[in-house]
């Protein structure tokens, strides 16, 4: 993967940079040691590592709005970064960048449960922001598998979804509000405890920017009471093509489930010699989860069963109890880690229309052959979020490479299929290359000029999301000004 | 004009030589009309595209809000953000156009559990004011490629683009639906028992008061009638209860709330208040209005105001904001209809303008 060429007048200012950050920082907020930095070199997507030249740690909106402006001034990049456990590797730092870690911003500002929502401090952890109003039985609904290390902040940049999105939508649907710093060290404020901000929908264009158009330090969110309980039913079929028309169905009948994951056969393969959940043996298995009362969830459940009886699967098992939910959600769950176990792998997250799911899972297993490398799909069926996980060895020569290959045609394959690149993860570094298969070139320059109006000088984690052939023009002279 | 496709509007717009007024069916005149020539988008009407087992729509930005519904209704789906109509309150005529609900990001009363029209948008194809055709998001349920632009035309009120074609999420409609009444409460209890019931595991899915509180549930009839016995116990202590247990006389009720029917013949001036639910019952203090409705559990508050009586001034220290939703010119020429930004967000907005429409010919001023 490409990154820009560090700009050696940055890199030559690093000390004159440092001293001035410590200027406006406590002294153990600022990182510049060369192996300290090293903790900040990547992300989740671990294939890509590059230490920046500082990282600093703000505690508070006015710190983060003193670093910025100092970078602004000295024409520095700068990085945003949560937990860093971005798959896309949108934290991803730049030789001569300043990583601007929100991580010792966790605080819980208030509260309130008459007006439902809560607000944070952005480094707080998603399932942390949970934990701060679970014991009045409510809940914050985004529920990424990375739940327990990632950042509302990263949640907001990525816009990021969760199991539960089918119903509660994504970070987007429960974001109130934020408190952004701008690239040039101002202080805004968009949306707050009341409903739709007026004017133009600034907080829905923020949420999603991959930390391109702000930093966002505090934010409003939603949250919700807790369903009375939850169960799922596993259905178990022999073909992917069955099952998706199954889930396909579900949808049309008019119950709307919590969630509705799919497995195919490589992954319930994989998950039951590591996890032992007890899976049928079959080619694609659906679990589905439904909420309410007991009864209501039994009713529910019913309705489901029935549909699925017509698409005539080899095992229909209902939960009716804690227990059961438990070992059926447990092979879902450990799937990423069972698949870890057997092998490097890659994982995509591309999003087609559910109509086409059998063809796309078709091709996919033709490219698979093609190319050579294993695929396994588990992934969110409800909403058409692929998780395709290609299968490679990190120690052999040129299969990363192969393994990225085919990625991107599984990637340009969704976008055919009239779904896109990115459902959840965003883009980053990963898929940016490939904006132009889904984008027209106006397409583009359009949401350029968006965060030309943020940060007009192209300092906030530039080389990201848009092709660097695209944003060159916009990123260089900020090199040729020096 | 009135363009029959996409690229007529692009060519429309793109040799314009002044201001041009976007209008779908024209029903909602809202904020500042400037003089200019109209651009019509009536004509570019018609469904691309309905999946019911994906739960989306897509249709030309003219397509009527009433076709889609019916053809929604087809399929036992729905929009759920459920669109206000605003002609009564407004006295318009013509025919509502979703490309006129997206703009003005119109919502109703199922907007406080599960979203207003921007979180049901998932694509947006439209003409900048330079003419050049652009598109956003797409037809998919999960989409984080690139920036949003799909929200921040959403509720521009066709100030960015021309809209020329929407895809929207739908939901399965329900089985059955049925409403709670709590009779004759005050603002401050009546806030209360909204946020009990909104704050509650029951999936109330409007929350609306008028004096009495009208609680909304819906689902399969089972679930319907458990749900409306579990609310009862709980607010059973706030006043006397009865229900509305016929759907299609519970359906009446809230399509009244949803055009503010109650607000029709009162006032001169209608204000649409957003704050935070819990301030709702101070805010009626203070503004004193001929005739409210609250909605969205106290979230949104509808006031009839004698004409030209800046609501703004009296509820300076409230976090929230004010849009001025029908006056006469004179008080528009006097009272912003959009509520007044701060400076920084201001700016913002001006210089996002200034991309999507350099020359400010799209509906010029009008959220000024
Ligand atoms: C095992 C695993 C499972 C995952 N499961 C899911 C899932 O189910 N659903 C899902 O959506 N994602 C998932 N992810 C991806 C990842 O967890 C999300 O993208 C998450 O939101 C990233 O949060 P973070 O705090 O770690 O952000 P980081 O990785 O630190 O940063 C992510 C992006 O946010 C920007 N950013 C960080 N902080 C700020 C800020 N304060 N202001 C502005 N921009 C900022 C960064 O610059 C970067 O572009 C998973 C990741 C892993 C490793």
């Amino acid at each position: 993967m490409e990154m820009p060429t560090p700009d050696p007048f940055v890199l030559a200012k690093k000390a004159r940079v440092v001293a001035r950050l410590r200027s406006v920082l406590p002294a153990d907020a600022v990182i510049s040691d060369d192996r300290e930095v090293k903790a900040y070199e990547c992300d989740a997507l671990t294939a890509y590592k590059c230490p920046p030249m500082v990282a600093v740690l703000p505690s508070t909106t006015q710190e983060v709005s003193d670093v910025l402006r100092v970078c602004h001034e000295e024409g520095v990049p700068v990085v945003p970064r949560g937990s860093g456990t971005s798959l896309a590797g949108g934290a991803l730092p730049t030789a001569d960048c300043v990583i601007l870690g929100v991580a010792r911003m966790n605080d819980v500002l208030e509260t309130n449960y008459p007006d439902r929502y809560i607000r944070v401090q952005t480094g707080r952890t998603n399932l942390s922001v949970t934990g701060a109003v679970e014991e009045n039985d409510f809940f914050y609904a985004p529920d990424p598998s990375s739940q327990l290390a990632c950042a509302i902040a990263g949640n907001i940049a990525m816009n990021s979804g969760g199991a539960h999105c089918l119903k509660y939508g994504v970070t987007t649907n429960n974001l109130m509000g934020v408190t952004m710093v701008m690239m040039d060290g101002e202080i805004v404020e968009i949306g707050g405890a009341h409903l739709d901000a007026g004017g133009l929908d600034l907080l829905g264009l923020i949420c999603g920017s991959e930390g391109q158009l702000g930093v966002v330090t505090e934010a409003t969110l939603r949250i919700l009471h807790k369903p009375e309980g939850a169960r799922p039913v596993l259905m178990a079929f022999n073909d992917n093509e069955v099952a998706g028309a199954c889930v396909a169905d579900i949808i049309k009948a008019g119950v709307l489930p919590v969630a509705i994951e799919f497995m195919d056969r490589l992954c319930i393969e994989t998950t039951e010699a590591y996890a032992q959940a007890g899976y049928p043996d079959c080619h694609a298995l659906l679990i589905v989860e439904v909420e309410g009362s007991d009864a209501e969830i039994d009713e529910q459940l019913s309705k489901i069963t029935a549909i699925a009886r017509k698409h005539d699967p080899v095992e229909l098992r209902e939960s009716k109890s804690a227990q059961e939910s438990a070992a059926i959600w447990l092979g879902r769950k450990s799937a990423f880690g069972a698949i870890g176990q057997i092998s490097d792998y890659m994982c995509l997250d591309g999003t087609i229309p559910v109509s086409s799911l059998p063809m796309v899972l078709k091709r996919i297993g033709e490219l698979s052959d093609e190319y050579g490398l294993k695929v396994g799909n588990v992934f969110h069926a409800g909403d058409g979020n692929m998780h395709p996980l290609i299968l490679y060895d990190a120690n052999k020569d040129g299969d990363l490479e192969l393994c990225e290959k085919m990625g991107a045609d599984i990637l340009r394959l969704c976008v055919e299929a009239g779904g896109c690149l990115t459902g959840e993860h965003g883009v980053g570094i990963e898929k940016r290359d490939l904006m132009f298969d889904q984008f027209t070139p106006q397409d583009l320059e359009a949401q350029m000029a968006v965060k030309d109006v943020f940060d007009p000088q192209w300092l906030l984690n530039p080389s990201k999301v848009f092709p660097l052939s695209a944003s060159q023009s916009r990123r260089a002279p900020a090199i040729a000004a020096e | 004009m009135t363009p029959t496709t996409e690229t007529d509007v692009a060519e429309a717009i793109a040799s314009a030589t002044g201001p041009v007024r976007i209008e779908g069916g024209g029903t909602r005149p809202i904020g500042k009309q400037v003089a200019s020539d109209t651009l019509s988008v009536a004509a570019l009407s018609g469904i691309s595209l309905y999946e019911p087992g994906a739960l989306t729509v897509v249709a030309k930005a003219g397509t009527p809000v009433a076709e889609i519904e019916e053809t929604l209704a087809k399929e036992n789906q729905r929009l759920a953000f459920e669109p206000m109509d605003h002609r009564d309150l407004l006295g318009t005529a013509g025919v509502p156009t979703i490309g006129g609900v997206v703009a003005g990001n119109v919502s109703g009363p199922r907007r406080i559990a599960v979203g207003a029209c921007r979180d049901f948008m998932l694509g947006v194809r439209f003409v900048d004011g330079t003419g050049t055709i652009l598109k956003n998001g797409g037809r998919v349920m999960k989409n984080v490629t690139g920036y949003d632009l799909v929200k921040l035309l959403t509720g521009a009120h066709g100030t960015l683009g021309v809209l020329t074609e929407v895809s929207l999420k739908v939901l399965p409609m329900p089985e059955t639906s049925a409403t709670l009444h709590v009779h004759d409460l005050s603002p401050l209890d009546a806030v209360a028992a909204m946020s009990g019931a909104l704050g509650s595991p029951f999936e109330v899915t409007g929350a609306a008061y008028n004096g009495d509180v009208l609680l909304r549930v819906e689902g399969f009839e089972a679930s319907v009638s458990y749900r409306l016995s579990e609310l009862t116990k709980k607010l059973g202590h706030y006043g006397q209860i009865s229900q509305t247990n016929d759907p299609e006389a519970s359906a009446e009720i809230w399509q009244s709330i949803r055009d503010v029917q109650s607000l029709q013949a009162h006032g001169s001036d209608v204000w649409k208040l957003s704050v935070k639910p819990s301030s709702a019952p101070a805010v009626l203090e203070m503004i004193q209005a001929e005739q409210t409705l609250l909605d969205w559990g106290g979230g949104l508050i509808w006031a009839a105001l004698p004409a030209g009586r800046d609501l703004r001034a009296q509820i300076k220290d409230v976090n929230g904001h004010a849009t001025l939703v029908r006056a006469s010119a004179e008080t528009l020429a006097a009272i912003p209809a959009f509520h007044p930004e701060t400076p920084v967000v201001a700016k913002i907005g001006a210089e996002l303008r200034r991309k999507f429409d350099p020359r400010d010919i799209l509906n010029r001023g009008l959220m000024a």
